[in-house]
C-alpha cells in the first residue's frame, strides 16, 4: 500500500506540494511514484532562481528500470533545490515525503485548488 | 582451490607466458628510428596466464551464461531467434576470414559478388531501390538514415526543415539518433489501439518538418493500419517518412516497406537475418533508400559491370560511416541465412513469428494483463498480471522464470504500460517448447498468490542471484585499472 501525507496537494503525475507560508512551497514526489519506478539512481534537477510552470517538465528521475520526466504541478519560481539528492538520490526511496525536490514561490496560488486532495489521489492510484 | 571464475587479471602470475609468437616476417622496419612519442613508457598490465588457466577462466564464466542454445530466450524487442551454424561455418572459412579490405577487387571478386548479391536481396525484401551495408548497427543505421534525409533537405536549400516527428512508443534508438543528426524531437502519443494518432499527427505536421521514424509492426507489436495515410500526410507536408526495420521479421515476405511509402530504412541483419547479437556487436544495419537518394549512400559502395564486381567512392555520397565495408563477416552470415531458406521458406518466417506470439497472447491472457486487445504481430506486450492485489511485480516474474530455465522477457520496456512485459518467441520455436513457456507462466501466476515469497527471491537456481542492479547503475567501472583504483578509494 502507497504511503500518504495528510495536507499536502498531488498532481496525476505523481507529485506532492506542501504549502509552507508565504505562497512557498515544497516540491517531492509521491511515494506511489518512487514504488512504480523502483530505485532511484539519478536525480536531475534545474536551478536555483529558474521558473517552473504547471503541467511542464522540470527534471528528469532515473531507476534502474526507466528515466521519467517530472512535471511541475505549479508555475513559480525556484527558490532552493534538494541538492543532496544528486549525491544521494536513494533518498527518494527511503522516504519521498521527507526529501523534497524543490522549494518554490508560486506565481499563482490559486494553481493549487486544481491539484488533488489525499482523499481523490488515493483513488485516482487504486 | 583455484577459483578460475576470478578476474583473469587476479589469475595472473608475474612471468608467466601462455603464447609463443610466430616467426618474425618483417624486417624493413626499424623501432630505434619511430619517433619517441609513439613508444610506451608504461607497463602493459596484461594478464600472464598459462593458455589452460585462461580456457578455464572462460570456459567457467561463459557457465554463467545463458543464450538461445541454453533455453527459450524470449526478449521482446531482441529477435533471438536461432542462428544457424551454417552461417559460422561460411564465416569461419579462410578463403573469406583471411581476405584484407584493401585488396585489389580483382583478387576478391566472390566476397564482393556475396556483398553485391546481399545489397540485392535486401532491396527485392524490403522494396527499397539500394542498400548500403556499411552501418555497424540498427542505431548507427538509423543515424546515417537521418544523415540522408537532411542532406536530401540541405541539397534543396530547405534548411528549416529539422524537426523528426516520432511516436512515444518508438524504441528509444530513434529519438537518440535525432539528437546525435542535430535535429529536433517532436512526440506524438499514440491511440488507446498503441497505433500512431492521425489527429496527433496532423497537428504537428508543417513546413519545418524533415521526416517520421515509424517503426512497423511498432514496439507493442501492433500493425500501423492507417500507414498508407501516415506517409501520404509526410509527404504532402514535404518530410520524408523513415521505417525503422529492427522489427522486419514480423512482415518478411508479407509486406515491403518499400511499398507502404517509406523512403529511408534500416535493417538489423542481427535480429531477422539471423546473425548473431554478441553483447552489443558485432551487429549491422544496413540502409535502404529509393532511387531519387541512393546518390547519398555512404562510401564504399560495390557494384557491378556486367560480370565484373567493384569498388566505388562517390563525391555525392555523404562521405564514409565505417572502415571499409562495416562488418562483412556478418553480412556474409545473412547471406547464408537468406540462400540456405530460400525464397519460399523466408515467406513464411513472418506468419510464422506472429503465430507463436498470438499464440502465447491467448494462452495467456487470463492471468496476465493484455493492455491492448486483438491481434498482435511478432511480440505480444502484457501489463503485469490480471491481479493487481498481489505485491509481485514483472520483476519478480521475470526472476522467477530464470528459474525455470529460461531466459526472460523484456521488461519495463515500452514506457507505455508501467508493468510491461514483452514476449517475442520467434518463429524457431517448437510447439512444445512454447507449451512449456505458457505453462511455467501459468504455474507462476499461481505462485503470485498463493507464495509470493517464492518470487521475491527468486531466482535461487541461477549461478548469480539478484544482481544489486543500482551500484551497477551508479558505479561505472569498467576496466581493472578503475576497479583498482575503486577497491583503493574505498579503504
Ligand atoms: C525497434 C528498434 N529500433 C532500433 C534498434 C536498435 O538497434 P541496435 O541495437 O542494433 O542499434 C532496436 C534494437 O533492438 C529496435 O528494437
Amino acid at each position: 500500500m502507497s504511503k500518504l501525507v495528510e495536507g499536502l496537494y498531488y498532481s496525476k503525475s505523481h507529485e506532492w506540494v506542501k504549502p509552507l507560508e508565504d505562497d512557498v512551497v515544497l516540491v517531492g514526489i509521491t511515494d506511489f511514484a518512487q514504488s512504480e519506478l523502483g530505485d532511484v539512481v539519478f536525480v536531475d534537477l534545474p536551478e536555483v532562481g529558474d521558473t517552473v510552470s504547471a503541467e511542464v517538465e522540470f527534471g528528469a528521475v532515473e531507476s534502474v528500470k526507466a528515466a521519467s520526466d517530472l512535471i511541475a504541478p505549479i508555475s513559480g519560481e525556484i527558490l532552493e533545490v534538494n541538492d543532496e539528492l544528486v549525491g544521494e538520490p536513494e533518498l527518494l526511496n527511503k522516504d519521498p515525503y521527507k526529501n523534497w525536490l524543490l522549494k518554490v514561490k508560486l506565481e499563482n496560488p490559486d494553481e493549487l485548488s486544481e491539484l488533488l486532495n489525499i482523499e481523490e489521489y488515493e483513488a485516482f492510484i487504486k | 582451490m583455484i577459483n578460475y571464475n576470478r578476474m583473469i587479471f587476479e589469475l595472473s602470475n608475474p612471468g608467466r607466458i601462455g603464447y609463443s609468437l610466430p616467426k618474425q616476417r618483417f624486417t624493413d622496419y626499424n623501432v630505434e628510428a619511430l619517433d619517441k612519442k609513439y613508444l610506451r613508457n608504461a607497463e602493459l598490465l596484461l594478464p600472464e596466464v598459462s593458455e589452460l588457466d585462461c580456457l578455464r577462466h572462460f570456459t567457467n564464466i561463459s557457465n554463467k551464461n545463458f543464450g538461445v542454445e541454453n533455453g527459450f530466450y524470449p526478449l521482446g524487442s531482441c529477435t533471438m531467434k536461432y542462428n544457424p551454424k551454417i552461417n559460422e561455418e561460411m564465416a569461419a572459412n579462410k578463403a573469406f576470414r583471411s581476405l584484407h579490405p584493401l585488396q585489389p577487387a580483382s583478387t576478391v571478386q566472390g566476397a564482393l559478388e556475396v556483398y553485391y548479391q546481399l545489397q540485392e536481396y535486401l532491396s527485392t525484401i524490403s522494396g527499397l531501390h539500394e542498400f548500403s551495408l556499411n552501418p555497424y548497427a540498427g542505431a548507427h543505421g538509423e543515424l546515417v538514415g537521418l544523415m540522408i534525409i537532411k542532406a536530401y533537405h540541405e541539397e534543396r536549400k530547405d534548411f528549416k526543415r529539422k524537426k523528426i516527428i516520432i511516436p512515444d512508443s518508438a524504441h528509444g534508438t530513434n529519438p537518440a539518433s535525432t539528437v546525435v543528426c542535430g535535429m529536433d524531437v517532436v512526440e506524438i502519443k499514440s491511440n488507446s489501439l498503441g497505433r500512431v494518432d492521425l489527429e496527433s499527427l496532423k497537428a504537428v505536421l508543417n513546413d519545418e518538418v524533415s521526416g517520421m521514424m515509424l517503426t512497423n509492426p511498432n514496439t507493442l507489436g501492433i500493425f500501423e493500419n492507417d500507414i498508407c495515410e501516415i506517409t501520404k500526410l509526410i509527404h504532402e507536408a514535404g518530410g520524408l517518412m523513415y521505417y525503422d526495420g529492427a522489427n522486419l521479421n514480423a512482415l518478411l515476405g508479407k509486406v515491403r516497406p518499400g511499398d507502404m511509402g517509406f523512403d529511408v530504412m534500416h535493417i538489423n541483419l542481427h535480429k531477422t537475418f539471423s546473425t548473431p547479437h554478441g553483447g552489443g556487436g558485432p551487429g549491422s544495419g544496413p540502409v535502404g533508400v529509393t532511387e531519387e537518394l541512393a546518390k547519398y549512400l555512404p562510401n564504399p559502395r560495390v557494384k557491378k559491370i556486367d560480370d565484373y564486381y567493384f569498388i566505388e567512392n562517390s563525391g555525392e555520397a555523404l562521405g564514409q560511416i565505417s572502415s571499409y565495408f562495416g562488418n562483412y563477416l556478418v553480412a556474409l552470415r545473412a547471406y547464408a541465412y537468406i540462400r540456405t531458406l530460400g525464397k519460399e521458406n523466408l515467406k513464411l518466417v513472418g506468419p510464422y513469428a506472429t503465430l507463436n506470439a498470438n499464440y502465447i497472447s491467448n494462452a495467456l491472457k487470463t492471468a496476465y494483463d493484455l493492455p491492448i486487445p486483438g491481434y498482435c504481430m511478432h511480440e505480444v506486450v502484457f501489463n503485469g498480471l490480471t491481479n493487481k492485489d498481489t505485491d509481485v511485480r514483472t520483476l519478480d516474474i521475470a526472476k522467477r522464470l530464470l528459474d525455470f530455465g529460461m531466459h526472460a522477457p523484456t521488461i519495463y520496456f515500452p514506457l507505455l504500460f508501467p508493468q510491461s512485459i514483452m514476449i517475442e518467441p520467434t518463429e524457431t520455436e517448437s510447439k512444445e517448447t512454447i507449451d512449456d513457456f505458457i505453462n511455467v507462466m501459468h504455474k507462476i501466476a499461481i505462485e503470485a498468490k498463493e507464495d509470493p515469497d517464492k518470487l521475491k527471491q527468486a531466482p535461487t537456481k541461477t549461478p548469480i542471484r539478484r544482481t544489486d542492479e543500482v551500484f551497477a547503475a551508479k558505479m561505472m567501472i569498467f576496466s581493472y585499472k578503475d576497479y583498482l583504483e575503486y577497491i583503493q578509494n574505498r579503504g
